[in-house]
């Protein structure tokens, strides 16, 4: 087994009184497409700061690793990786050539091999060398400047790249766009991405692993699929995706006190007269019926009041609309098998 | 019809009118007490001098001619001497106080109202205050004395050492503060971005602090050069006649050597001079602006 890219081991972090990261862990192979996620203030652009070297693990707080070396102590500029910055941080008195040359100036590299990679470079990003290449940042549109900035850091030949929360200020269709094309960049150059967000469906469509996290912990570390599937939980199945939660006694398991989550795809409504064989069924009242396009959300109440949401995929309400109307009375149908057990979460 | 409501009336489909409006006690003021003078002090530069003060009909440029002798030329040095000098230190000592205070956390406030602090003060009253630290028998002769390290007093001042230390007190904090707006202004993950990229803090200092405070500078120098080239108490006080600058000749051109013309077209040769500095100003402002800094 190959020695990981990063590691992080049992690495805290307190400014003060605060613990900003507690007790992280963990690794990452060479070329994956690392996610860490989470809400503001969970500690993942601390632990990504802990990783490009701006923080400090607190004494006897762990060790990070970089390609199996202790990196602790080391500043930023000798840990040889790139970073994205959330804002761009391009320097505003510098050209855009200036600025992605000015890595490669501080490494002396003769000028005019400098002039070829930052060529190559702005190309790479999709960015004509001739037309952007004099402009000053100030000229740019954000989706330019991030790709700027994105150019200053690949220019360098990274094999570690850290993005922090790279896409936050792109609207909503240039975010799509550059997601794809972040994802091609780390599989074409075999570069390993650290990429910190606090976006779920970014998370989630472009990641190898994620590492979710919350009050300064990692809540859970898995693919994709292992986060939404199975979340470890309460938090994790609210946070990524949407879910419903259910108490061991109401769903029939005779678990009373363990909370369950069901996500909505997985519950089905049925009529009261016909019932859907093979899955447990309880009894509810719908109590709205909300149209999202591509899909549809029935909000139901059982009788005991836990509300449950069932989302179903809009088969056209023009054509042949769904039977629910407000107050209706229906079956909450599941299969106990896409119910998952939650883990109490730490104090 | 109303009158008012003609005039705004008018007036609102005239937004130049409106402007005039609105500037005009101001530029009045000034077309009066400014530029009204100043074209007198013009014309008598170039008026030949009555005995005992005043101006006689009648035109020269002898006055403009005199400034060029060697004594006078050597005060224009001195004058630009000092205020270069006084420039400079005031740029490498207020530089760090500037730097320090913006990542002063929560003492920011009260560094800030330090530096202004003197501005409560009049400037004379400060030159004086150096003055009884610095005279024979002043504070640092005093102490000096007594422990015994001395015998008799320093000559501390009048002297032109005694000038720059009134020069360098009094217009510190010209320095500092535009220096401060600049570098609050400068976005930390700069200072990040460049780290990761390799630069190690003098490059982080060479390559970002630096140019990205320069508008910071050279209004912070500016504002310390032209007033130093200006200045007349300090040197008239502290520096005891051995240290003339401009202003003591101009002064002594009006009053005890009541040669008017002389004395005013001295004042235009240092105008002239400050004038060009503006102008470097302004073209590295410009410079700085076209780059979107």
């Amino acid at each position: 087994m190959s020695v990981p890219v990063v590691e992080f081991r049992n690495v805290n972090k307190t400014f003060g009184a605060h613990q900003a990261a507690r007790n992280i862990s963990f690794s990452i192979d060479n070329g994956e497409f690392f996610s860490i996620l989470g809400p503001s203030g969970c500690g993942k652009t601390t632990t990504l700061r802990l990783l490009a070297g701006f923080e400090e693990p607190d004494a006897d707080g762990g060790e990070v690793r970089i390609n199996g070396e202790v990196v602790n102590q080391r500043r930023p500029y000798e840990r040889k990786l790139a970073m994205v910055f959330q804002n761009y941080a391009l320097f505003p008195h510098l050209s855009v050539a200036k600025n992605v040359a000015f890595g490669l100036e501080r490494q002396k590299v003769p000028p005019a091999e400098i002039r070829e990679r930052v060529k190559a470079a702005l190309d790479m990003v999709q960015l004509d060398p001739t037309t952007f290449g004099s402009r000053a940042p100030a000229a740019l549109s954000g989706g330019q400047r991030q790709r700027v900035a994105l150019a200053r850091a690949l220019v360098l030949r990274p094999t570690l790249l850290l993005l922090d929360e790279p896409l936050g200020a792109l609207d909503l269709k240039l975010r799509k766009e550059m997601q794809f094309e972040l994802k091609s960049l780390n599989r074409r150059l075999g570069i390993t991405f650290v990429y910190v967000t606090h976006d779920q469906e970014e998370a989630l469509t472009m990641s190898d692993r994620i590492a979710v996290m919350d009050n300064a912990r990692v809540a859970q570390l898995g693919t994709p699929p292992e986060i939404y599937e199975q979340p470890r939980t309460a938090f994790v199945a609210r946070f990524i995706g949407e879910s419903n939660f259910l108490d061991g006694a109401t769903a029939g398991l005779g678990t009373g006190g363990v909370t369950y989550a069901l996500r909505p795809e997985r519950l089905d409504l049925a009529a009261p007269e016909t019932p859907a064989p093979g899955k447990t069924q309880l009894p509810a009242t719908v109590k709205a019926v909300v149209y999202r396009g591509e899909m549809l959300h029935v909000r139901v109440v059982l009788d005991d009041g836990t509300e449950l949401v069932a989302a179903s995929r809009n088969e056209g309400q023009l054509r042949s609309p769904v039977p629910w109307k407000e107050g209706a009375r229906c079956l909450a149908a599941f299969s106990t098998a896409d119910l998952r057990r939650l883990e109490a979460e730490p104090a | 019809m109303n009158l008012r409501l003609a005039w705004l009336r008018w007036s609102g489909r005239r937004p130049a009118v409106r402007a005039w409006a609105l500037m005009s006690p101001g530029a009045a003021w000034l077309l009066l007490f400014f530029l009204l003078p100043l074209l007198f002090m013009f014309g008598s530069s170039l008026m030949p001098a009555r005995l005992y003060g005043g101006v006689d009909l009648g035109f020269t440029v002898e006055h403009y001619k005199q400034f060029f002798e060697p004594v006078y030329l050597w005060i224009l040095w001195r004058t630009v001497l000092y205020s270069l000098a006084c420039t400079a230190l005031c740029l490498l000592m207020g530089f760090p106080v500037a730097y320090v205070i913006t990542r002063a956390g929560s003492w920011k406030n009260l560094l800030v109202f330090l530096v202004v602090l003197p501005f409560w003060t009049s400037f004379i009253v400060r030159t004086f205050a150096i003055m009884f630290l610095m005279r024979d028998t002043g504070v640092i002769n005093t102490v000096l004395l007594a422990t015994g390290l001395i015998d008799e007093p320093l000559a501390l001042m009048p002297s032109g050492l005694a000038v720059m230390v009134g020069l360098v007190s009094g217009f510190l904090p010209f320095m500092v503060l535009p220096i401060y707006s600049s570098l609050e202004k400068l976005d930390p993950s700069l200072l990040e971005a460049a780290e990761v990229l390799g630069a190690r803090p003098v490059a982080r200092f060479t390559k970002i602090i630096l140019p990205l405070s320069m508008p910071g500078i050279v209004a912070g120098s500016l504002l310390v050069f032209i007033p130093a080239l200006g200045s007349y108490v300090t040197a008239d006080l502290l520096g005891g006649g051995k240290s003339d600058m401009m202003g003591n000749l101009v002064q002594r051109q009006f009053t005890t050597a009541g040669n008017w013309p002389f004395g005013s077209a001295s004042s235009f040769v240092m105008m002239a001079m400050v004038l060009c500095a503006v102008f470097v100003y302004l073209q590295q402002r410009d410079r700085a602006q076209a780059m979107g800094a």
